[in-house]
């Protein structure tokens, strides 16, 4: 079933996008993440130009996590004024990365960036994430009581001035992290094609001791509207969105996530966090291994960049 | 003395009959002219476009018939895509990582050429021929927009930019690609890549005699979009943020439906 990609001018055969949107989706249900940060790497590795991959990437985690943010609306674990102030930061942190974006893209660097960006953020992370779950297990194992909780705990993010109240999230703490934390966020999702849900949870769990059960919710809310902006300045000022393509993954996402979701039920949390931290990882190796290795072609083309 | 004298009328015998020729050849000369004929001036590309041949016919007008019957008439016929500039990069090892470094810039570079022959482009004729005439993805000229930038580099950059337009078949050459069907009637065949681009193009046939060019035509071609695509590729490029929130609307009602759909909670 070839379908022909009116934006990135290219055949691809449809049922290999939806399925490729149904396995992301598949994922994102399970752990609860956009899936930003595999449908922009796969598409790169499926011949799609990385300009086009970012910005239907974004078009796409719109609507996975729209039907996950539904989800926790009507479970009510979902902080609407957390949320609002993180997109407030968010907003303003993908205005410059669109403006970072176009400037790499002309200078020929934007690739390099992407793909430095996603190792460094997803290495991290998916290391991280590796180790707690490791540690976490074995514990398990050995029969200590399994404990993430560090309530208690004050420290330098706490003492910063301008507080504000999340009732949903029961904080009391500074709007300033959360404003920075939000714009690094919606850099992140200009230039990578992110919703970063992978960074925002763990940032929220432990930078802002939000509970568990509000974070995936509030960090979905907020995706919504950076995505969404992004996709719009992506549009408008780089024509990179091919609504064609990204109607395929939605329609495998949306899928997949409902499945993904059913599956998750029946896994253990530390179990989940393993799995996601291998999988981050492998992304990450998998895109160190092009950086690293000579390509096939050390030549490419590029259309003139008008910055 | 005498086989001296021999000789020189034997040459000036060489030399009026060499004139001789010439003075006959404008009798006997053929203009021969070539036309060729597109069965549509447009195409239109669907979703379902997997790359496709487009056949050329042509004629040759007036031609030598002991030429044609020996075949030393060659045709080639090119399709040529919308010039665009281009930047080729090249990618060095920088602290272990395979980086753009150096760049070159082309002004006009058709983003497809598709040749078709009747015979492979180095028999039939020489490489300055087709450099003067800039035709051959090999022969053809592209400017670069630095001047001053080193013919070497520029010739490597060349050839990078060839390597890899064919590698993405958007330049092809069929050898035999043009078949006489009769001495005066030739069918071109040649390939449109699944990622022709939109635009006009342009087919152009040129004729040689024996090495030498002889007259070229050309006809234009238009290849679009078919409506949706083409309406969703010019409200992108015209209406873009109205495009991108319209994207934006799609991915809510998707995921909104998802919802709807999938939820059993």
């Amino acid at each position: 079933m070839n379908i022909y990609l009116p934006i990135a001018e290219m055949s691809v055969n449809g049922l290999v996008v939806l399925l490729m949107g149904g396995a992301v989706g598949f994922l994102s249900g399970l752990f609860g993440v956009g899936g930003g940060f595999l449908i922009t790497p796969l598409l790169i590795f499926y011949n799609i130009p990385p300009a086009i991959a970012v910005a239907t990437g974004a078009n796409q985690v719109i609507a996975s996590s729209m039907s996950g943010a539904l989800a926790h609306f009507r479970r009510r674990t979902l902080d609407f004024k957390l949320g609002f102030v993180l997109l407030v930061g968010g907003i303003f942190g993908s205005s410059i990365g669109i403006v970072v974006f176009s400037w790499l893209r002309s200078l020929g660097q934007l690739d390099l960036f992407i793909s430095l960006l996603y190792v460094a953020f997803l290495g991290t992370v998916g290391g991280l994430m590796l180790v707690e779950s490791v540690n976490t297990l074995r514990k398990q194992r050995s029969g200590a009581p399994a404990s993430l909780k560090r309530a208690g705990q004050h420290h330098w993010v706490h003492r910063l001035p301008l507080k504000m109240r999340f009732r949903a999230s029961k904080l009391f703490v500074s709007v300033i992290p959360v404003l920075v934390l939000g714009a690094g966020i919606g850099f992140l999702a200009a230039i990578m094609g992110v919703g970063g849900g992978f960074i925002m949870v763990p940032a929220l769990i432990y930078l802002l001791k939000v509970p568990t059960n509000v974070v995936i919710g509030t960090s979905l809310f907020q995706i919504i509207f950076t995505a969404a902006f992004t996709t719009i300045v992506h549009a408008a000022t780089n024509q990179t969105v091919d609504v064609v393509l990204a109607l395929l993954l939605m329609l495998g996402g949306v899928a997949g996530a409902q499945y993904g979701a059913r599956a998750g039920q029946k896994l253990r949390g530390e179990q989940l966090r393993l799995l996601l931290a291998l999988l981050v990882v492998a992304v990450a190796l998998r895109l160190a291994f092009d950086l690293f290795v000579q390509p096939a072609d050390i030549y490419s083309l590029g259309p003139l960049g008008e910055f | 003395m005498k086989r001296l004298l021999f000789s020189v009328l034997a040459f000036g015998l060489l030399l009026t009959s060499a004139q001789a020729q010439t003075a006959v050849q404008p009798e006997q000369a053929y203009a021969e002219n070539i036309q060729i004929g597109l069965s549509t001036d447009r195409i239109t590309i669907t979703t379902d476009f997997s790359g496709a041949d487009l056949t050329i016919f042509g004629a040759l007008n007036d031609v030598d018939p002991q030429f044609a019957r020996q075949n030393r008439y060659d045709v080639v016929v090119v399709l040529e895509g919308p010039a665009r500039p281009v930047v080729v990069r090249r990618k060095d090892r920088v602290l272990g990582m395979w980086i753009n470094t150096q760049s070159e810039t082309f002004v006009n570079v058709p983003i497809s050429y598709s040749v078709a022959t009747t015979r492979p482009l180095q028999d039939i004729a020489q490489p300055a021929t087709y450099q003067r005439l800039s035709l051959g993805a090999d022969y053809m000229y592209l400017q670069p927009r630095d001047r001053d930038a080193l013919p070497i580099t520029i010739e490597e950059f060349t050839a990078a930019l060839r390597e890899r337009k064919e590698t993405t078949g958007l330049y092809s050459e069929r050898i035999g690609g043009v078949q006489f069907l009769s001495p005066n009637l030739f069918r071109a065949t040649l390939e449109l890549a699944p990622n022709v681009p939109l635009g006009t193009h342009r087919a152009r046939a040129f004729l040689f005699k024996q090495g030498l060019f002889v007259r070229e035509t050309s006809a234009y071609l238009a290849i679009q979009k078919s409506g949706l695509e083409q309406s969703i590729y010019r409200a992108a490029h015209d209406y873009s943020l109205l495009y991108g929130i319209f994207a934006v609307a799609l991915a809510i009602v998707t995921g909104w439906l998802g919802r709807l759909i999938f939820s059993r909670d």
